[in-house]
């Protein structure tokens, strides 16, 4: 009979709690004492990945901290879904400036802090990938430079959705957005070089920096513990599907945000002080266009005159992903 | 030795012994000292013990986030986080954050600083933080230009901040202890602007106030608001059309509350520290004026030793200087102007396409008055730095009093260049199918 | 605090925008069919007690088993485990062993001594069952959970019928098999063996049985003709194996053919081999994909060192020899002569070509019809005779322990019934919860465990059971392989995966509810819900 290392539980074992593992090993999610900082009522669309993003965050950055978390947050739709006058849903001191602010603001709040001496008092700094990668860029950049006792998190849906779609900085080549329109000989977001901000943060070498998803919310609530767990600038890019931007069911936010890890189209990995400290691996491959076929934003490359050379670019950058950061093991592992 | 512990020294050069003042006790007797206006207006900040100071350098204000930064850096202004950002919106955000966060707040810009920095500047009063922020005024580019005028802080003028101009280095000095205690009574923020080089680099004889007197004029900063784990609120929510007016007419209702507030802080101010500071105006000979001239910022000065010249001359003439902007203290206005034929407005800012702007507000408060003053002349002057001087005001006033000017003066402009120029733009304006461009094209020589 | 109007807000206050009100779909809560269950002609809930088996609640895991079927170690051996096939979990990488799991229940409640009360009152009816096998067994088991008197009465000297007299002990070893009967003797049942009852009408007046549940079996091993010298030794499969469990065990010899291609035959080919013949070989006029015993056995047998003929029809046997046809398939898989023949060496020739069973209880016995050699039913098991049921292998049915079992259930509950004066209604049959319905991402990577077997050396000697049980922490591995198709088993996910706030978590056991003031209707906790355990209906206006 082989040596068969026993799981620690199999029924489920990538799910969000499970009863067969004791309460301190579930995910802060399983929790029913959770914070649900970002609480019921909240106007975000059906099946929101920011929201969901958010309230995973928000939640285990409060337990790691003891219920004694700050958070700015960025103009967006984060922002305005949660705090429309005269409700709020956010249940943590909150505070909102300005789009390009947050990193900035989020300074002077742990500032405050640091001259009254509370220590225990985090600061969490969040947006949205227009308001991290585009607007709010160089107040987040400032903010790692100085290395400031601020956690930013980026909950990046590859667009301005809030304002209706338009490009960021972050828009995925080939997407089509209200912006970079599907038509014409080169439809869609133009193939740029990218601006991938994890990997700018890495070059700030700051304390910590990693991405996640919100489909693997155990490796997302480990993150955001660990970098909880360390001081100075701290970034975490959380992919946060979008079902409107995307064109995607509203109940396939986190599918597609599996399916973007697994394809290789977004790498999952953490870095510190500017060394990358480790990858997650991709568990069963996926060609590209299982991840992009369920949007429409992407129905332009499959659609009657499909565009296979613009997938098969796509699947390249994929490709590189995965070689550049090995997400693929060689190894077989069981 | 440093200088703030000089400054606790007595004239003959003894430590006195730290005494804790509370409530107004007497006016100690001044220590004057030969200082940088900046230098003047930081160790004021200093002693306003701001805990979060963020900084962006940008001329004219440079000199006092130095010197502030030197204070923080050596430990006598302590504690305190001194910040170098990455830019004047940085900057006012990070204010914003820490005010937010219950600490005392201050930062300084100019010029394109500010108008970088609009934004925030906008959100901060919004949020009802009772930021300081130090002006130093300077044109706004393009052309690009260094030096001082009040388009900057003018700009501002309908963002909720209180605006307070200072008259010379004492008075900005002053203004400084006095805008902490306005913003944190009525959580607003506050801006005292200071004529860019004209002050800020000007070396004066100042007097610093001891700490403890500051100590005893300014409370530890209560935020009304703050950002609490054991208290826990959201602030900065977004409010649609339903509420939006009210918000906004609030905004209006705290800088009617900042026109009764001044003159109460500069009166507190003079019974502790013994200067008449601040305040919404000060008017100067103005008694028996025929005509007043309404001036802000470090002009007054000048004007006012041209009224005295006029004055022996027998030209009823007086000043009215104004200190606060923001909130227009209409009121005191018309009570200063209402015994006036007629009220000539210097002013180192204007509105393209109309003119004054701290006239349209002295019109609009003077509307309402039985009597209205039958003159009124904008005068526009010192743009980019340009030097007022008692001879151009001289001649101005006079013109004035003859009732020669012009409503809207442009002081000591080059005609002369003016004319040749617009004459060569005529000759040369080429802008759509008009018959000029036709012929011009027709007759294929460019000209008619 | 001194909050300003309408900038600044108290926290949590959205929870007055019920924001349920965009809903145009409705999630809710399942409990779908699992395969598992769907397959299992005990009809035991292998999914539930899986459930139970998960988290370390053997006895509790039993119990839900014993609801269903006594034999949990019996099963655990002998069932052929059509759950297994049915398994979703077999097209993610292999079916849970659920066959093992279910043994080492058994095997831990017989090291227990774990027993099932009889909690019912006592009805006042006695019913009488006519046979001790599987199904017999089983519906005395169940009627006397369900507080009737039963006496059982079987011509032979032992109890279990087939599972005693048709399964070799190195699949099934006799002290497991009396364990689990005595368990059913303990509650009260009485047991006449050696006492065959010869006219079931008679028999329920004469004695006063209220109702009587036939399940006699199919004991008698069918014969087929086959061109044979004086001397040959041929013999039907059914008595060697019965056999076995004599003192004398029967004489095959060295060299022995067994003729046909069911587990029977496998059973006598493997039986032989242990028994000392050094050449066993099975004969069978089909291919072995044709073969209708289980893939596994004959692989154990071939590993141990019997040998297989395919396509193959015994023409012809005499004394130390066989000689067989060889056939082909034809176009639609029948097998036809091919006219060539071979000669096999054979001391004896053991025929397994199916069984049938002596119906003569019921000869006579006005309304039972029979059909076919079997006894016709209606849908409670019912024979054509008021009060006089019938099940196991003497009804048109499969032939496996697993379906006598399931009669021997379905008969005890309608018998209840019918004595009661009520129907018995067989429960619901949820959905069936396909292997679409679920989301697999969630299990991980868990290859199945396989239960050790003996050595083929120390098999082709012995009879000690050729596959041993899984011990404790692997039957546990194993069990937390079940997918938990289409139900609940609370791993948090639409807890977690919820947008918005809107399922509240009811604590352990208690699993979930949606909360319909705010949930949106997004179908995220569909999607991602392992199990397929929520569905969407289309919410009412």
């Amino acid at each position: 009979m082989a040596v068969q290392q026993i799981k620690f539980y199999q029924t489920g074992s990538f799910v969000v709690g499970n009863r067969l593992l004791s309460p301190e090993q579930r995910a802060v999610q399983a929790d029913p004492g959770r914070a649900n900082a970002l609480t019921c009522g909240h106007r975000a669309c059906q099946g929101c990945g920011e929201a969901l993003g958010a309230r995973y965050v928000v939640d285990t950055a409060l337990r790691a901290a003891s219920n004694k978390v700050i958070a700015v947050n960025a103009t967006g739709c984060l922002e305005v879904f949660s705090t429309p006058y005269p409700e709020t849903s956010w249940q943590l001191p909150w505070l909102h400036s300005l789009f390009g602010n947050a990193a900035a603001v989020a300074t002077g709040v742990a500032a405050a802090q640091r001259v009254k001496h509370r220590d225990d008092v985090r600061v969490l700094a969040q947006g949205g990938d227009g308001g991290t990668v585009d607007i709010g860029f160089a107040c987040l950049s400032g903010m790692f430079e100085r290395n400031d006792d601020v956690l930013y998190v980026c909950y990046d849906n590859e667009a301005y959705m809030n304002t209706g779609v338009q490009r960021s900085g972050a828009t995925p080549p080939a997407a089509r957005t209200a912006t970079t329109q599907a038509v014409g000989s080169d439809p869609g977001n133009l193939f740029g070089q990218g601006k991938n901000v994890p990997l700018i943060a890495l070059a700030h070498e700051i304390p910590y920096v990693a991405t996640a998803t919100v489909a693997e919310l155990r490796d997302l609530e480990a993150k955001v513990q660990y970098a909880m767990s360390l001081r100075g600038a701290r970034y975490l890019h959380v992919l946060v599907p979008c079902p409107l931007g995307w064109g995607s069911d509203s109940s396939e936010t986190i599918r597609l945000a599996r399916l973007a890890k697994e394809s290789g189209l977004f790498p999952v990995f953490e870095a510190e002080r500017g060394e990358i400290t480790g990858v997650s691996k991709i568990r069963r491959q996926v060609p590209v266009e299982e991840y992009l076929q369920p949007q429409r934003r992407y129905a332009h490359l499959f659609g009657p005159s499909p565009r296979p050379e613009v997938v098969a670019r796509l699947q390249a950058r994929a490709d590189r992903n995965i070689e550049r950061f090995g997400l693929i093991d060689d190894e077989v592992d069981n | 030795m440093s200088e703030q512990r000089e400054l606790e020294r007595s004239p003959n050069g003894r430590v006195e012994p730290g005494e804790h003042t509370r409530g107004p006790a007497a006016p100690r007797q001044p220590l004057y000292r030969q200082l940088e206006g900046s230098r003047g207006v930081a160790e004021a900040v200093a002693r306003c013990r701001p805990e979060v100071v963020c900084a962006y350098p940008i001329s004219p204000q440079t000199h006092i986030v130095e010197a502030l930064s030197a204070l923080v850096k050596s430990g006598e202004l302590t504690p305190c986080e001194f910040i170098n950002v990455e830019s004047e919106f940085g900057a006012m955000s990070v204010a914003i954050g820490a005010s937010a966060a219950g600490a005392r707040a201050y930062t300084a810009t100019a010029s394109q600083g500010l108008l970088y920095m609009a934004e925030a500047v906008y959100n901060a009063a919004g949020l009802g933080l009772p930021i300081v922020m130090t002006v130093a005024n300077r044109a706004i580019g393009a052309p690009i230009n260094i030096w001082n005028d009040h388009s900057d802080s003018m700009s501002q003028r309908d963002s909720g901040w209180i605006q307070l101009y200072a008259e010379d280095n004492q008075e900005a000095l002053d203004l400084h202890i006095q805008a902490f205690r306005l913003a944190e009574e009525l959580s607003v923020p506050v801006m005292v602007c200071m004529d860019g080089f004209v002050l800020t680099h000007a070396y004066e004889r100042l007097t610093v106030p001891s700490q403890q007197d500051v100590d005893a004029f300014l409370p530890p900063y209560t935020p009304r608001q703050v950002l609490d784990p054991a208290d826990p609120v959201s602030i900065g929510a977004m409010v649609g059309p339903e509420a939006f007016t009210e918000v906004r007419y609030l905004a209006h209702v705290k800088q009617l509350q900042a026109e009764r507030a001044i003159p109460q802080v500069a009166e507190d101010f003079a019974a502790a520290f013994g200067r008449d500071s601040g305040g919404l105006l000060h008017t100067y000979r103005c008694d028996d004026a025929e005509t007043i001239v309404v001036a802000l910022g470090s002009v007054l000065g000048t004007i006012k030793d041209t009224a005295d010249d006029l004055r022996e001359e027998g030209m009823r003439i007086g000043v009215v200087g104004l200190t606060s902007f923001r909130p227009f203290p209409a009121d005191a206005i018309r009570a200063a102007l209402s015994a006036a034929r007629r009220v000539v407005i210097v002013e180192r800012a204007f509105s393209t396409g109309i003119g004054g702007i701290v006239s349209a507000d002295v019109w609009n408060a003077t509307s309402g008055l039985r009597q209205r003053p039958a003159h009124g002349y904008t005068v526009i002057a010192g743009l980019g730095g340009r030097p007022i001087t008692k001879a151009s005001l001289r001649r101005l006033f006079v013109d004035a009093v003859a009732d020669r000017l012009e409503p809207l003066t442009f002081l000591d402009l080059d005609r002369d260049l003016v004319d040749r120029e617009l004459r060569r733009m005529g000759e040369r304006r080429r802008s759509g199918p008009t018959a000029e461009n036709l012929l011009r094209d027709i007759d294929g020589r460019g000209r008619l | 605090m001194e909050k300003p109007f309408a900038i600044t807000l108290d926290v949590g206050s959205s929870r007055a925008n019920k924001t349920g009100a965009w809903r145009t779909q409705r999630p809710v809560y399942t409990d779908l069919l699992p395969p598992c269950s769907d397959a299992c002609p005990a009809g035991e809930q292998v999914q539930q007690w899986l459930y139970h088996a998960e988290e370390g609640g053997y006895e509790r895991a039993w119990r839900q088993i014993m609801s269903d079927n006594p034999f949990p170690a019996i099963m655990g051996r002998v069932c052929y485990r059509p759950c297994e096939t049915a398994c979703n979990r077999g097209r993610l990488d292999e079916a849970v062993g659920i066959n093992s799991v279910e043994r080492f229940l058994g095997d831990e409640a017989i090291r227990q001594g774990w027993t099932v009360p009889v909690e019912a009152a006592s009805s006042g009816r006695h019913v009488l069952v006519v046979g001790a096998g599987p199904a017999g067994l089983a519906a005395a088991y169940h009627l006397r959970l369900l507080g009737h008197r039963v006496t059982v009465r079987d011509s032979g000297s032992k109890p279990g019928g087939m599972m005693r007299y048709g399964i070799p002990v190195y699949r099934l070893p006799r002290d497991v098999l009396d364990a689990e009967i005595q368990r059913i003797v303990d509650m009260g049942v009485t047991l006449e063996l050696g006492t065959t009852v010869r006219d079931a009408a008679e028999a329920m007046a004469a004695d006063g049985f209220d109702a009587v549940f036939l399940a006699v079996g199919a004991h008698i091993g069918q014969r087929t003709y086959i061109p044979a010298g004086d001397s040959a030794r041929i013999m039907d499969a059914v008595s060697v194996l019965r056999g076995m469990e004599d003192e004398d065990l029967p004489l095959l010899g060295r060299r022995v053919a067994v003729y046909g291609g069911g587990n029977t035959a496998l059973d006598v080919a493997r039986t032989a081999k242990r028994l000392g013949a050094t050449d066993p070989i099975v004969v069978y006029r089909r291919s072995r994909e044709r073969m209708p015993a289980h893939d596994f056995e004959v692989a154990e047998a071939i590993e141990e060192g019997v040998r297989m003929n395919w396509l193959s029809t015994v023409a012809h046997a005499d004394a130390g020899t066989i000689t067989v046809e060889r056939m082909e398939l034809d176009e639609s898989g029948y097998p036809q002569p091919t006219g060539e023949f071979d000669e096999l060496g054979a001391d004896a020739l053991v025929l397994a070509i199916g069984q049938v069973s002596d119906l003569s209880v019921v000869d006579g016995v006005p309304g039972v019809h029979v059909a076919d050699a079997v006894v016709e039913v209606d849908r409670t098991m019912m024979t054509g005779h008021q009060g006089i049921f019938a099940g196991g292998d003497m009804v048109p049915a499969e032939r496996t322990v697993t379906t006598a079992v399931g009669h021997g259930k379905l008969a005890a509950r309608n018998i209840d019934a019918w004595l009661r004066h009520r129907r018995y209604a067989e429960p619901d049959r949820a959905e069936l919860a396909d292997y679409d319905r679920l989301n697999p991402w969630y299990f991980s990577d868990a290859p199945k465990q396989h239960r050790p077997r003996l050595d083929a050396a120390r098999r082709a000697s012995t009879f000690d059971e050729v596959v041993s049980g899984l011990d404790e922490s692997t039957a546990l591995f194993e069990a937390r392989r079940c997918m938990s198709c289409g139900n609940c088993f609370e791993c948090d996910n639409c807890y977690g995966v919820c947008p918005d706030n809107a399922i509240r978590k009811l604590g352990p056991g208690q699993r979930y509810e949606i909360d319909y003031d705010y949930c949106k209707g997004c179908n995220l906790c569909v999607a991602e819900c392992p199990a397929g355990a929520i569905s969407v209906l289309p919410e009412r206006s």
